[in-house]
């Protein structure tokens, strides 16, 4: 079930192994013996412990944006916080950057924290005491970073969030999307290589929400930064991240693209999950392609296997001929009209062909 | 199989009701059945075993307390605990007599103090400037020359100089502790019951055993006031601390402050607002408890109150608890104002800074003159006498004896039905039975409304009053307590009900009854003085004009604080005014009137105790005259432990009431 995508040789921005969570009473002593697999319910009427992460595994590569998912209680906050230690996770390993952060003293956590990793919350939490700039500046002023060298910082970075002007301001007069811009600055302050959200987003506005998330694109392709983004939400999980990670109980279901997943739902859960989403905008031609017959005409369109369906539609439906896939100048598949219509058209049908 | 069910439903339905209402109503059933078994086996035994003692009587338990005492205080010199407490009690002596010689009594061998009124006016003006606001320091500024009018400038300074160096102690042990019960919760599990028990004792009873420790004077005042002031704000600021955001806590931590980092630049700013609530709660049990510290020669206002309460003279106790109001309103104020401003100069506000600073100098100039001039120039050293104070004291005086005299009639009435009707029957009940009868009455009672953990602390409790020898007096003063609580009660659901449903009766009322609470319960001995003679029923008065207050604001927000829905609902239903009161505001409030009447009769028997004074009797005047003659010492440490338990006997069974009263919703 668990699947490492990261690619050989290029080390792991970030990695996690075999990483447990045990809340109650002698948490610890569970895993490893046959209670560890217990569903939820049977193992806290038996131990009255609650597993809220069990034996995940995954890596991401530097500058990707990782997506975490989940409905509430699936553990996916649990696992975010596990990853700095913000709560103790009960057994396994997390690496960031070659540091291994699982045994890492207070001090070298500490200096992790301050210069590697930064997180921005559901909540915010904001100083409400403390303006804008000086909300900004907490990173760089509880590292040593003098006054005028961490304002002038936080003023580049309040810029860049889009708050210029507000710098002034205190958290409570901001709304809750400029509050959010904030807690991204704050964590931007301090130049990290890794950034955790644990649903940044959740508590927005649907607009504004949009706005957001268009926000840390338009900063991941400025920044290049490696992200963790935690959500519930199918849609925002398709539209940010590079690969997903679909938990339940603490559990991971699945690890994929958003197209993969669309694709090849690992079991009824995530299909259920996925049933709405508009295929067309997600699959790519690798989804629909079938393998190339002699007979296949040569003259179609070209297109490489990562065009999103609904970009291939038009150019294939407009052209007499059959699209041809080429990748690294070979030719992998065909598509053609009945390919695209059954993805366009008929949403709801799900088994999508599969390339061999 | 769907017959059956059918047949089942209705069955099973009436079940719930049943024991729903099986729960509800025996609670008032159940205390009728006890009482009358009580009335019943009480008609045949009354009068026997009451265990009562006369009120100069003694016994050996009490004689060997004294005796206690007194050994206790022959070894001063080779006790290592009492040569611990005899050294504090000193430096507590040397910093309150440094004080007094700087700005309250003759700084041998000047005739002065070393700084006159007219410099300890200004200073006491610039500091207000400096820390809140302009309106405040003109409040300060009048009250301080109220207090020399009056012909109180000495013992005003006497007081201030006691509370504040109190106050300053319990900051320097009390916040410590509030960071440690805000940040670690065993401590917080530890401490909070420790503070519980400190929180239900009356102002009265830290005074007796400290006494043996710290001797008659100031040490007594400084160290009992520090108690005494102390859980306020271990307790508040302790919460402040507890309930910062935890988002925010998780979010700084996330970017990798230090612990150190996170309590000063995290949790101690965000709490800021209710560390300083709790300064303020601090100092005004602070005031308090000085006052009655009189009781033990502590200096200050409480002296001249408790000499005028002792002969009666309700003239010169008003004008005396005029200052005390004076200052009550200027501390509270004070306090508020500066975190008010505190507040919004963190914020930007508070005017431009330069500015003020450049006023700050120039008025510390002003300041540093009015000081010297004070050092040297007599009519700026010593407050010009008026006869300000005594006229205000005769006209009082007169008007007190015109009320007694004109009133005579009505008060007379009210207090012969009150007497008659509610004070003399229950009392009959509760001190004229045989002890082992009234014992299992109450624990019948404990029972009833709190339950079996209830019964197991009154079980103690009860036990324990058994054994200081003072059985009869103590059930005189539960009944003084009980009698006067059930008036506070009556008085808190009438007004309550009628704050929480009318806008201007609230925002009427809610001043005079915050004011009412910040004023030390001293001061409300000399109204009721005024108006009826020294008897039981006068501490009654002074108790419920003490307690009504803090139970009619609990009743009003309890009732307030039902869901408008619901009230939306049932007039939506028809009701009329008097069955939504009834039938939804009051039974939904039902925790609220429960910790009303734990707050009442907690304030209530505080306040019996110091009635002791103006002819209470029972317990509280054991106390007083453990205070007064030193061979029944130990009769008044016995009648103050008595106190205690029943304080907490009260504390239990409400609380456990209340927490019956809010999982039965």
């Amino acid at each position: 079930m668990t699947k490492l995508n990261a690619e050989q040789g290029s080390p792991a921005a970030l990695s996690v192994k075999s990483l447990w969570k045990v809340f109650g009473p002698k948490g610890d002593k569970i895993i490893g013996t046959p209670s560890a697999d217990l569903p939820r319910s049977e193992l806290l009427a038996k131990t009255g412990c609650v597993a809220a992460v069990r034996d995940v595994s995954f890596e991401v590569t530097p500058g990707e944006v990782f997506v975490v998912m989940g409905l509430s209680g699936s553990g996916k906050s649990t696992l975010v916080r596990c990853l700095t230690r913000l709560i103790e996770p009960t057994a396994g390993t997390v690496t960031i950057d070659g540091n291994d952060i699982t045994n890492a003293s207070d001090a070298k956590l500490r200096e992790l924290r301050r210069n590697y990793v930064s997180m921005v919350f559901q909540h915010f939490g904001l100083l409400p005491h403390r303006q804008v700039l000086d909300n900004v500046a907490y990173g760089l002023e509880i590292r040593g970073v003098g006054k005028a060298e961490r304002r002038a910082k936080a003023t580049e970075i309040i810029e860049l969030v889009g708050l210029k002007g507000n710098e002034r301001s205190y958290p409570d007069q901001l709304s809750g999307g400029m509050q959010q811009r904030v807690g991204l600055a704050r964590a931007l302050a301090g130049d990290p290589s890794l950034l955790l959200f644990d649903e940044p987003f959740s508590a927005l506005d649907p607009l504004i929400r949009r706005d957001m998330q268009n926000e840390v694109i338009r900063l991941q392709g400025d920044l290049q930064k490696t992200m963790v983004f935690i959500t519930h939400d199918l849609q925002e999980a398709l539209k940010l991240g590079d690969r997903i990670l679909i938990m339940r109980d603490g559990e991971i279901v699945q690890i994929g693209t958003g197209a993969e997943i669309v694709a090849n739902p690992a079991d009824d859960y995530v299909r259920d999950f996925v049933s709405e989403v508009p295929r067309a905008h997600v699959l790519t031609l690798r989804y629909v392609m079938r393998d190339p017959r002699p007979d296949d005409s040569s003259e179609g369109p070209v297109m490489s296997p990562d065009t999103v369906v609904r970009q291939a539609a038009r150019a294939a439906l407009e052209s007499d001929h059959v699209v041809r896939v080429v990748e690294d100048g070979k030719l992998v598949g065909i598509v053609d009209d009945d390919a695209i219509l059954r993805i366009v058209v008929a949403e709801e049908h799900h088994s999508a062909s599969v390339p061999a | 199989m769907t017959v059956t069910a059918t047949v089942d439903k209705p069955r099973i339905q009436p079940e719930p009701d049943e024991s729903s209402t099986g729960q509800s109503t025996p609670v008032w059933l159940l205390l009728i059945g006890v009482v009358a078994i009580w009335v019943s086996i009480w008609a045949f035994t009354r009068g026997q075993q009451t265990l009562a003692l006369e009120g100069l009587g003694r016994t050996g338990l009490h004689d060997w307390f004294t005796d206690l005492r007194d050994d206790l205080i022959a070894g001063r010199d080779s006790n290592v605990f009492m040569q611990l407490t005899g050294a504090v009690a000193d430096f507590f002596n040397k910093v309150v007599e440094w004080l007094q010689a700087l700005i309250s009594v003759p700084a041998l061998p000047r005739p002065v103090p070393e700084i006159g009124w007219l410099g300890v006016w200004a200073l006491a003006i610039w500091v207000t400037m400096a820390i809140s606001t302009w309106r405040i320091a003109v409040l300060v500024a009048s009250s301080f020359l109220a207090f020399g009018l009056l012909g109180y400038w000495s013992d005003s300074m006497d007081t201030l100089i006691i509370t504040f160096f109190s106050v300053g102690l319990a900051l320097l042990i009390g916040m410590p502790l509030a960071v440690l019960i805000g940040t670690n919760k065993t401590a917080n599990t530890i401490v909070t019951p420790v503070l519980d028990v400190l929180q239900t004792m009356p102002t009265f009873i830290y005074l007796l055993p400290l006494v043996l420790f710290f001797g008659i004077g100031p040490p007594t005042a400084v160290a009992s006031t520090v108690l005494y002031a102390l859980p306020p704000v271990i307790r508040i600021a302790g919460h402040g601390i507890r309930s910062v955001s935890s988002t925010t806590i998780e979010a700084t931590d996330s970017i990798g402050q230090t612990r150190w980092q996170r309590l000063t630049k995290v949790q101690l700013p965000m709490a800021k607002k209710t560390i300083i609530v709790g300064v303020n709660q601090t100092t005004m049990a602070a005031l308090s408890m000085v006052i009655i510290a009189a009781f033990v020669n502590g200096p200050g206002l409480g002296k001249p109150i408790l000499r005028a309460l002792t002969v009666r003279a309700v003239g010169t106790a008003f004008v005396a608890g005029l200052c005390i109001v004076i200052m009550a309103v200027m501390l509270d104020r004070l306090t508020t104002a500066a975190s008010e401003r505190a507040e919004s100069v963190s914020r930007g506000g508070g005017g431009n800074p330069q500015i003020r600073r450049l006023i700050l100098a120039g008025t510390a100039v002003l300041t540093l003159a009015m000081v010297y001039l004070s050092r040297f120039y007599p009519w700026a050293a010593e407050f010009p006498e008026t006869s300000i104070g005594a006229d205000l004291a005769t006209k009082v005086q007169a008007f007190a004896d015109w009320l007694t005299g004109n009133l005579d009639g009505l008060t007379t009435a009210v207090k012969n039905q009150v007497t008659s009707l509610l004070l003399n029957p229950v009392q009959d009940l509760l001190a004229n039975s045989p002890w082992w009868l009234s014992a299992l009455g109450i624990l019948a009672f404990a029972t009833v409304l709190g339950g079996l953990r209830a019964l197991a602390t009154t079980a103690l409790c009860v036990a324990g009053i058994y054994f200081t020898d003072l059985w009869n007096d103590a059930m005189i003063t539960l009944t003084m307590t009980l009698v006067a609580t059930v008036l506070v009660m009556v008085l808190a659901v009438i007004l309550g009900v009628w704050m929480a449903r009318s806008r201007t009766a609230d925002w009427v009322l809610r001043p005079i009854l915050d004011a009412g609470q910040t004023l030390p319960p001293f001061v409300y001995l000399i109204p009721a003085l005024a108006l009826f003679e020294p008897t039981r029923f006068t501490a009654i008065v002074a108790a419920i004009i003490y307690a009504a207050p803090a139970a009619i604001k609990l009743v009003a927000d309890g009732v307030k604080s039902v869901s408008p829905t619901t009230v939306e609902a049932a007039t939506a239903a028809g009701s009329s005014t008097w069955q939504i009161i009834t039938k939804v505001q009051l039974p939904m409030a039902k925790s609220s009137l429960v910790l009303a009447a734990n707050q009442g009769l907690l304030y209530v028997l505080s306040m019996t105790v110091i009635g002791g004074l103006v002819g209470a009797g029972a317990l509280g005047y054991d106390v007083v005259l453990g205070f007064s003659q030193g061979e029944y010492y130990g009769k008044g440490l016995a009648a103050g432990a008595a106190i205690v338990l029943l304080g907490i006997m009260f504390d239990r069974i409400t609380a456990r009431a209340a927490s019956k009263a809010k999982t039965s919703r």
